[in-house]
This record gives C-alpha cells, sequence and structure tokens, in this order.
C-alpha cells in the first residue's frame, strides 16, 4: 500500500521534475548551453510573483511573472550568452554557473535570507480525498500544467513557423542560417521559451515548498538526470525521464531511504551503458 | 570536442618556447614558491592560504590535462577530489598514523575511481560528456552525505589530523610552514608527472584529440581510450590535491564532491588561461585569493565571484595568461 | 552593473584590468582598520556564522545580536579599557569553510576569542579546530548534545542550549497530552540525531513508544515521500526534528495535505525567524522556544527588546540573536574578571560565570557549567498563536530553568582537560 502511495506520489513529482526539464532541455537543443541558472530563474519568477499577488492575484501572477523572467533572460541572452555561443560549451556552461551565483545573491539582497510564504488559492490547498491525502488539487493542478504546457509546446513546435525553425535549428544549424533564418533572433526566443518554462515551474515550486533565494538548487539536479535518461534534444524525452526518476525515487524512499537521492544517478548510470543516447535521444547530437 | 567552429584561435604549440625565457621564468617561480612563508605575512597573506592556492592549482592542472590539453570539459573532477579526501581523512581516523600512507591511499582511491568511471564517461562527447560526469559526481556527492556511519554524512569526517612523519634520523612535525613545503612537494611532483607527460607521444596524442578528432579517428586512433587515460590521469592528480586538502584543514564534508568545486576548478583553469601549463597556477592564486578577501568584505561575495567567472569568459577566454602573451607579442 | 559601457572595446578592458590590480593589491596591504578612536588595539572577537547559504536568516540575526551587544559594551568603556571588535565570516552552512574561516580569522586577523556557529556540524568542527590552536569559543547557536558532552574540550563553552535541555523542555507534557505514539521527521546530521536520541529516551522513559521515523537529508525540497510513510505509521505525535529552510519545506506541505489535522505535530526547536516565512495556514504545533522577547513580568526585557527593533528597522530579537548577544556579554564579563586575553585563563574564569539579569533577560540567572561548559539556560516550552501577527505569534506556556532539566555532567559524559 505505501508502496503503491509512493508510486503514485513519485508520478506527480515527476510530473514537476518534467515541467524544469522541458526548459533546460530547450535551451539545451537550440542554444546549447547548460543552463545552470535555470535554478536561479525559477526563484527569480517566484519573487516576481510573491511580489505581484497583492496586485493580481495568484492566476495573474502566474502569467505575468513567468514573462518579467522571460523578460530578464532575454538581457542576459543578448549580454552574455549570446557571446559565447560560437565557443567551446564551457564558456556558456561557466558563464551560467556564474550567474547563478549573482541571481541567488540578488535575490537574498532584495528579498531577504528569509523565506517568504506564496499564498495559494485555498479552493486548491485542500487534499481531494482522506485517504489519498497527498493528492492536493494543488499537485493535480500541477500536473495537468505540467502536460498542458508540454502538449502546448509540442503544439507550436509542430504547427508555428518559430517551432518548426526551432526543430530544423536543433537538427541542423548551419544549414537553416543558409537557407536565411536569423538565428540569433531564433535563438534568444527560444532561450526565453525556455526561461518562461523555469519560471512557470518555479513559482508552482513555491506554492509548495518555501521560497528561499536557494529554492532553485536542489531542485535542478534531478532534471539533468531527467534529460539524460530522456535523451538530449528530445522533449517527450525528458517528460519520460522526468516520471522514470519521479516514480523511482519515490519506491526507493518507501523500500530503502537512505539510497533515495542517489537511485537516480544510478538509473542513469544503468542507462548510459545500456543505451547512451537516451530514451528518446538522436544519435550524435550535440557532440 | 566540439563539432562547433570555435571563435578563438589557440596556440597550436604552447609548450615550446625560447629555452632560456623559459628557464628564466620558472627560476623565479621556484624561488617565489619556497620562499612564500617568508614574504607572504608582509603582505597580509598567512601560510594556509598559500597552502590553499597551491592545493587547488594542483587539482586545476591535473583538471587541465583533461580540459586544456585533451579538450574533454569534465564538470564532476570534485568526486575524485572528494574521494582523495575522504580516502585520506578515513585511513588516518582509523586505519594508520602514516600520513604518507594515508595520502597515497587518497590518492589511489580517488584515481581509480576515474579510471573506471571514466570509460562510461568517454562514450558521449560534448555537452552529455559534461552533464554525465556532473552526475557521476553527484551520486558520490549523495553517498557521502547519506552514509552517516561511515562518512560522517552531512556533518563531515572529523576526528583525524595529519600525523608527524618520521623518517630515519629525523621527524617532520607537519605544522602550518613544513605542511606547506609537503604540498609544495607534492605540487611539484604533480607538475612534473604532468609536464612529463604532455612532452612524451601521449601527450601529443592528447594535443591532437583536441585540435581535431575526427582526423585521429581516420588515422585508426581510438580516440575515446586516449581520452578514457587522460581521464584517469588528471583523476590521480585531482585526487593527490583532494588529499592534501583533507589534511589542510584536518577535515573533509560532502563539500568536497559537490558540483560546485568542479565549477570553481573549471573557472580557475579558464581564469588562469587553460592552454597554457602554468596558468592553473595563475588562476588558483587569483581564484583563492579573491574568494578569501571578498567574503569577508561584504556579504555579497557570491555576486562578485559570479561576477569573475561570468566577466573573465566573455572577456578573457585565453585566461591571465594567454591574454598577457598575447599583449607581450604585439 | 554600472559599468556595463565598459563591457565592449579594448579601452573598457584594459581599465578593468588596472583597476582589478589596484583594488587587490591596495586591499592586500592596507587591512581594514577599526574606526576606534583610542590608541589602544581592540581586543578582537572571530564570529563564524552563516550569512548565505541554508542557515542564514538564523546566522544573521546572531550577528547582529552579537553586533548589539559590541556596540553595548563599547559605548561603556569597551573590555579592559579596550574596544572590542567582532569580525563576522560567513561559513556557509558548511562546516570546511567554517574551518578555513576559522584559520582565516585567527592567522590573518590574530583574533583573541572564537563565536558565533549557527549548523551543529559546524559548531564541533570549530571547536575542535578552536581547541587545537589554543583560543576559546563561544558556540552560539549549535545544538548538538555531544559539544558539552562526550566531545566537549577545555576551550568550547555554549550559550544555546543542548538538544536534551530543548527536548525535555516539552517532552513530558507533549506525551501527557497527545499520545504515547511517536514518529519522527529527522535531518539528516549532528543535530537532528542529537535530538531523536534525547527525545527516543525521554518518551520511552515516560513509556511512549517510536513507531517509526525518516532521516532527511538537509536541502529536501520534497516531503511527500517522507509524509506519506510516516501517516502510514499512524501515530499520535509527528515529531518534526528539521531545520533552517527544510522545517517550512515540510510545515508546509503537511498543511496542505492536512496531516495537523489528526496527527499532532511537534519538535523542540521552532524560531521566530521560521514562522514569519511561513502562511498563517501553517501556524501550529507545540515547540520547545529558547528565548522569547515577551515575558511580561522580567525586567530588562521589554527594553532590550525595544532598543533592539529600534536599531534593527522594527526587527525584533529573537532567540538566536538573545544567543549572540549573551555570548559576546559572555566573553567580556570573563575577560574583565580574568583580567586578561589569554584563552585559558578567560575559560577558567568563564567556568561557574552567571549571566547578570540585564544580560541573561529571562527569570532565572543562568550558568555556565563549570564541569562541562554548558550554559544552564531556560525554555519556554509553547504553542504557535494560529492567527499571530509578527512579533506577537508565540504562546509561551511555561519558563523551565535550565538547570531543572539538563543532564548531570556526568550523564553528559564530558571529562574536561586543560592544557598543561
Amino acid at each position: 500500500m505505501v508502496i503503491l502511495f509512493n508510486a503514485f506520489n513519485g508520478l506527480i513529482q515527476g510530473a514537476f521534475y518534467a515541467l524544469m526539464a522541458v526548459g533546460l532541455s530547450l535551451i539545451l537543443g537550440l542554444n546549447g548551453v547548460i543552463n545552470f541558472a535555470h535554478g536561479g530563474f525559477m526563484a527569480m519568477a517566484a519573487y516576481f510573483a510573491y511580489t505581484l499577488i497583492p496586485y493580481v492575484g495568484f492566476w495573474g501572477a502566474l502569467l505575468i511573472a513567468p514573462i518579467l523572467a522571460g523578460a530578464v533572460g532575454y538581457v542576459v541572452e543578448q549580454l552574455i550568452v549570446r557571446r559565447l555561443y560560437l565557443r567551446d560549451p564551457l564558456y556558456s556552461l561557466l558563464a551560467t554557473f556564474g550567474l547563478a551565483l549573482i541571481i541567488q545573491d540578488l535575490l537574498r539582497t532584495i528579498w531577504g535570507a528569509q523565506g517568504v510564504p506564496l499564498t495559494i488559492p485555498d479552493f486548491l490547498n485542500q487534499p481531494l480525498s482522506d485517504v489519498y491525502f497527498f493528492i492536493t488539487g494543488y499537485r493535480l493542478f500541477v500536473v495537468a500544467l505540467a502536460i498542458i504546457s508540454t502538449i502546448g509546446l509540442f503544439a507550436i513546435l509542430r504547427f508555428t513557423r518559430l517551432g518548426i525553425r526551432i526543430r530544423a535549428g536543433n537538427s541542423d544549424l548551419e544549414t537553416i542560417a543558409a537557407v536565411g533564418v536569423n538565428i540569433y533572433l531564433l535563438r534568444s526566443a527560444n532561450f526565453v521559451l525556455g526561461i518562461m518554462f523555469a519560471g512557470l515551474a518555479g513559482i508552482l515550486a513555491a506554492g509548495q515548498i518555501g521560497l528561499t533565494p536557494t529554492m532553485g538548487d536542489e531542485l535542478i539536479m534531478p532534471s539533468f538526470v531527467a534529460i539524460v535518461v530522456g535523451g538530449v534534444g528530445s522533449l517527450l524525452g525528458s517528460l519520460v525521464g522526468g516520471l522514470i526518476i519521479g516514480v523511482a525515487s519515490g519506491v526507493t524512499a518507501a523500500v530503502y531511504p537512505a539510497a533515495t537521492e542517489v537511485i537516480i544517478y544510478v538509473i542513469m548510470g544503468i542507462m548510459l551503458v545500456a543505451r547512451p543516447r537516451g530514451l528518446f535521444g538522436q544519435e550524435g547530437l550535440l557532440e | 570536442m566540439s563539432s562547433q567552429a570555435t571563435e578563438i584561435k589557440h596556440d597550436a604549440a604552447p609548450l615550446q618556447k625560447p629555452a632560456f625565457q623559459q628557464r628564466y621564468a620558472f627560476i623565479c617561480l621556484a624561488v617565489a614558491l619556497l620562499t612564500v612563508p617568508v614574504w607572504l605575512p608582509l603582505l597580509g597573506g598567512y601560510t594556509d592560504l598559500a597552502s590553499r592556492v597551491l592545493i587547488f592549482a594542483l587539482a586545476a592542472m591535473g583538471l587541465n590535462l583533461l580540459l586544456g590539453f585533451t579538450g574533454g570539459l569534465s564538470f564532476g573532477h570534485a568526486a575524485y577530489f572528494g574521494l582523495g579526501a575522504y580516502g585520506t581523512g578515513l585511513m588516518l581516523a582509523n586505519y594508520t598514523h602514516s600520513t604518507l600512507l594515508a595520502v597515497a591511499v587518497g590518492t589511489m582511491i580517488g584515481g581509480l575511481a576515474a579510471t573506471l568511471l571514466g570509460p562510461i564517461a568517454v562514450r558521449r562527447r560534448g555537452i552529455y560528456f559534461s552533464m554525465i560526469t556532473i552526475a557521476i559526481g553527484q551520486m558520490f556527492y549523495f553517498i557521502a552525505v547519506r552514509w552517516n556511519s561511515f562518512t560522517g554524512g552531512e556533518d563531515g569526517l572529523t576526528g583525524f589530523s595529519r600525523q608527524p612523519i618520521h623518517m630515519p634520523g629525523f621527524t617532520i612535525s607537519l605544522h602550518t610552514t613544513s605542511f606547506y613545503y609537503l604540498v609544495l612537494v607534492c605540487f611539484a611532483v604533480g607538475s612534473w608527472i604532468l609536464w612529463t607527460i604532455l612532452n612524451s607521444p601521449l601527450g601529443h596524442v592528447f594535443v591532437a584529440i583536441r585540435e581535431n578528432q575526427k582526423r585521429l579517428t581516420f588515422l585508426g586512433i581510438r580516440v575515446d581510450v586516449y581520452i578514457a587515460v587522460s581521464f584517469a590521469i588528471s583523476g590521480f592528480v585531482v585526487a593527490l590535491a583532494g588529499s592534501l586538502d583533507a589534511l589542510l584543514d584536518n577535515f573533509t564534508s560532502p563539500d568536497n564532491l559537490k558540483y560546485t568545486l568542479s565549477g570553481n576548478l573549471l573557472i580557475i583553469c579558464v581564469l588562469g588561461g587553460m592552454r597554457n601549463f602554468w596558468g592553473p597556477l595563475v588562476g588558483a592564486f587569483i581564484f583563492v585569493l579573491v574568494q578569501d578577501y571578498i567574503s569577508s568584505i561584504t556579504q555579497n561575495w557570491m555576486t562578485v565571484i559570479g561576477l569573475v567567472f561570468v566577466l573573465s569568459v566573455i572577456f578573457f577566454p585565453l585566461g591571465a595568461m594567454g591574454f598577457f602573451r598575447r599583449r607581450s607579442r604585439s | 552593473m554600472s559599468n556595463q559601457n565598459n563591457f565592449r572595446g579594448e579601452i573598457g578592458r584594459r581599465g578593468l584590468i588596472k583597476a582589478g590590480a589596484a583594488l587587490g593589491a591596495a586591499s592586500l596591504l592596507y587591512p581594514p582598520k577599526p574606526s576606534w578612536g583610542a590608541s589602544e588595539s581592540p581586543i578582537k572577537i572571530g564570529m563564524v556564522d552563516s550569512t548565505t547559504g541554508n542557515f542564514a536568516v538564523l546566522g544573521q540575526s546572531t550577528i547582529k545580536g552579537a553586533q548589539f551587544a559590541a556596540a553595548e559594551i563599547n559605548k561603556k568603556g569597551g573590555v579592559l579599557g579596550r574596544p572590542l571588535q567582532v569580525l563576522v565570516e560567513d561559513d556557509a552552512g558548511s562546516p570546511g569553510t567554517g574551518v578555513d574561516k576559522a584559520s582565516r580569522l585567527l592567522d590573518q586577523s590574530q583574533v583573541d576569542f572564537f563565536t558565533g556557529t549557527t549548523n551543529s556540524a559546524v559548531s564541533l568542527s570549530i571547536s575542535q579546530y578552536a581547541a587545537a590552536h589554543g583560543k576559546l569559543f563561544v558556540c552560539s547557536g549549535g545544538h548538538v548534545d555531544k559539544l558539552t558532552g562526550p566531545a566537549c574540550n577545555w576551550a568550547t563553552f555554549r550559550t544555546c542550549s543542548t538538544t536534551w535541555i530543548m527536548t525535555s523542555g516539552n517532552s513530558g507534557t507533549l506525551v501527557k497530552e497527545f499520545g504515547k505514539k511517536w514518529y519522527f521527521l529527522t535531518t539528516d546530521y549532528a543535530f537532528g540525531h542529537s535530538e531523536q536520541d534525547d527525545y527516543t529516551k525521554q518518551v520511552t522513559a515516560l513509556g511512549g513508544t517510536i513507531v517509526g521515523g525518516a532521516l532527511v537529508p538537509v536541502g529536501t525540497p520534497d516531503f511527500s515521500s517522507y509524509l506519506i510513510q510516516a501517516r502510514a505509521a499512524k501515530p499520535d505525535v509527528l515529531c518534526l526534528l528539521l531545520a533552517g529552510d527544510d522545517q517550512i519545506n515540510a510545515m508546509k506541505q503537511i498543511t496542505q495535505f492536512g496531516i495537523n489535522k489528526d496527527i499532532h505535530i511537534a519538535g523542540a526547536l521552532f524560531e521566530l525567524e521560521q514562522i514569519a516565512a511561513l502562511p498563517q495556514a501553517a501556524h501550529y504545533g507545540s515547540w520547545s522556544f529558547e528565548w522569547y522577547w515577551d515575558q511580561p513580568n522580567v525586567p530588562h526585557v521589554h527594553d532590550f527588546a525595544k532598543r533592539y527593533a529600534a536599531t534593527y528597522g522594527g526587527q525584533y530579537p529573537s532567540a538566536r540573536s538573545w544567543f549572540g548577544y549573551a555570548s559576546i556579554h559572555a566573553i567580556a564579563l570573563a575577560a574583565e574578571a580574568a583580567k586578561s586575553t589569554d584563552s585559558v585563563k578567560v575559560a577558567k574564569a568563564m567556568e561557574g560565570l552567571v549571566l547578570p539579569p540585564e544580560v541573561a533577560l529571562q527569570a532565572s540567572a543562568p550558568v555556565y557549567r563549570p564541569e562541562d561548559h554548558q550554559l544552564m539556560l531556560g525554555m519556554f516550552p509553547g504553542t504557535v498563536k494560529p492567527a499571530g501577527k509578527y512579533p506577537d505569534v508565540i504562546k509561551v506556556d511555561a519558563y523551565i530553568p535550565g538547570a531543572t532539566i539538563a543532564q548531570t555532567p556526568e550523564q553528559a559524559g564530558c571529562k574536561m582537560v586543560y592544557p598543561s
């Protein structure tokens, strides 16, 4: 029973990892950047939401805060990330690593190291049934939003001009540059989109756990693993990868709690030995 | 290892310089390092700080064999640093009173881990390679955090201290100053080994891999084997540095395994210049000093360190050594 | 980023280097001087505590308390006619960094004494370092029992309570009022282990049983899987032994799952700072508070709280502020008594030191016990007011003097040895 509960709970948790992983995966795919500052952008958007909620309410903040974070993301892309596209991935990795430190420090300076409460609407804040108490309205809402936004993203990538260009850029950047697509603009748009996903995930996370400047730190590593397990370059992979590690760590928590964190890295290790490109990854991408 | 065009043109043969100039610079460096306990306090520094600079320099030079000379972007070398530290600490705490034996065991543990795990990581290239190395590193981090009874968990490993080294006829006490010289000896040995490797045929293969991996593959060279070898050697050197770090504070904690340390080691390489043999030493000097000084004058030290990361990768991709070398030529 | 204009181009780059080099050299050659006018050299107290990381809020409160005390002391003429200077270094919540910073304070600033630390693991590592280097260390905020127990040393004193004192502050009441079946959610490091051991001993002695528990790593964001286990065990009391931000995350999720409706939530440590970070719905539970600014009938307390709030922009002193405050005063009093800044002499003078009422700020007069160097401070068991507004958020049920609930020095297991 407990194991079943934990597996189910892991599924919910996994949907959340996936939501984070999708944003990371987008940026990794087209921009070729492992965005270490993803956790920082998550916390930033959540703080924006915290400040906005008194004026525009939770739903307004959920809409506006990711856009604001995306705007900051645009500035960052223009000032820093853009200069590094042509260089070795090392440089963008280190730049975003430094950026993560700066964002965390600025958040602490502005809003204080002390956590702040992010209030969510009351009707979401209840368990739906007494037996399955861990399924709250809010968590279901998070899962729903993760699914909807992933589907939405798929739709954008499949049916819009921007999306098709992003996908084309993913597979061959030089060619689409040669046929006249402004790849700099495309990459900016993609970066901003990824940051907006980070922002959405951040606000949703803050509704569930405490909002502190360091909140993104602990959340980001599982999403890296989700990407590797699912396969770099595949959004579907990130989604499935997130679900897999969520369930695995949920079940492990019931059976052998001490290995709850280690298990996801073990899964990744097994995946790398058995199928190095991940579940849905394309061979040879980003190498 | 990226197939993308690289904007920056690198020195193809960074190790070949006019002999007299090289020798002159080397003697200056050696004299400066040997006399640290004399001149450093006059500038307001302290000897342990110098030991820390050398330890991080050694770790970064080890990493740089893989990063700067073979072209493998590992974001997980903290794992081998930490394994070295834990190996040494656990030996001294439980099994032996010999500092040198503990250092040897710590170095072996970290190095062997790199030897065994390198082949897994080299299955992929580019960004994928980095992500795998991060994840392997984090795995060790969580093991150290969770395996309380053996590693001390989150509290870190205490209960050991560096023991005097007994040699036939004399004893070295390993107080602050003599410990600095132990670190200096290890640093010298480590850099001599790295230098020798880089100037051997093996080293030339490493540089060739960095410059053009495809061509080597066409020539029938097993590139992944060579990268794994580079990974292993760099693991041993980093583990040696880690085991010295445990001795420096008589303490080690899971922080020594965390990805943030890997990031710090990388930025040390970049700051000093990763195409230059002594670059990481310069980088460690800058980074450790800035970190030490800034964190005690402002709460916002993270912003300063973050800016060091961002500004140095944007404006000084060749690092201090590369920058000054270029200027002196023009 | 005011120098954005300089980001492009050769000139900006050169300017940056020159400026950077000049700054670096200048700061190395001229370390910052204190602003004390007198010719006397200051007595330096090195304070290692968290201004960043998981314990940042608590560390900052402690530092504010310490600086508040130093300002008070200097206003009244300092210690031994010399000014008192508190040099703060950030341990970022990590024992390794803590030791690095301690060695920096000692080697570079030649501090006379150490104080600070919030994370128990840092307390233990600094204690070991201080003793090895012959310096007094007054631990302000790390609660782990063994610091003044088996791991005690001549150099280490402690102002905050042991986990034993804290847990016995409310274990009896909890068992009596809420039930005998207990479940623990415990933070996985020295402090949590120590708390859980103590509660287990006390609860089983009172006829209770431990129906389960889980060790939770520091920095865990999601508690759902732990809470599923906890609820499946059907305890009467769910005992939260978490620290820093983790406590907040757990409380928030417990409220969302409605677990606090049928299981009583309790624990030892809960801080004013943490309550402020929780939404109103998560204001519940029984805790053992270590100090509170609202003690209606105790002299000096309200005056202190008012002066403190005036200094720090309306922020009220927390238990952490008091730890920092009392630690600095204790060092000053002991140094005056010893007429020296020699660590061994000051340590001797601190043994048996009784905090005067204007420093103790509680109904009893706590003493630094000579046998194990533990301050016998009192406990304020109580509950969080469900509708309280900061700073009036705690309902204190009782005041229990520390000496009545502390383990005896023999039980604590300390063997004090001074350097010969």
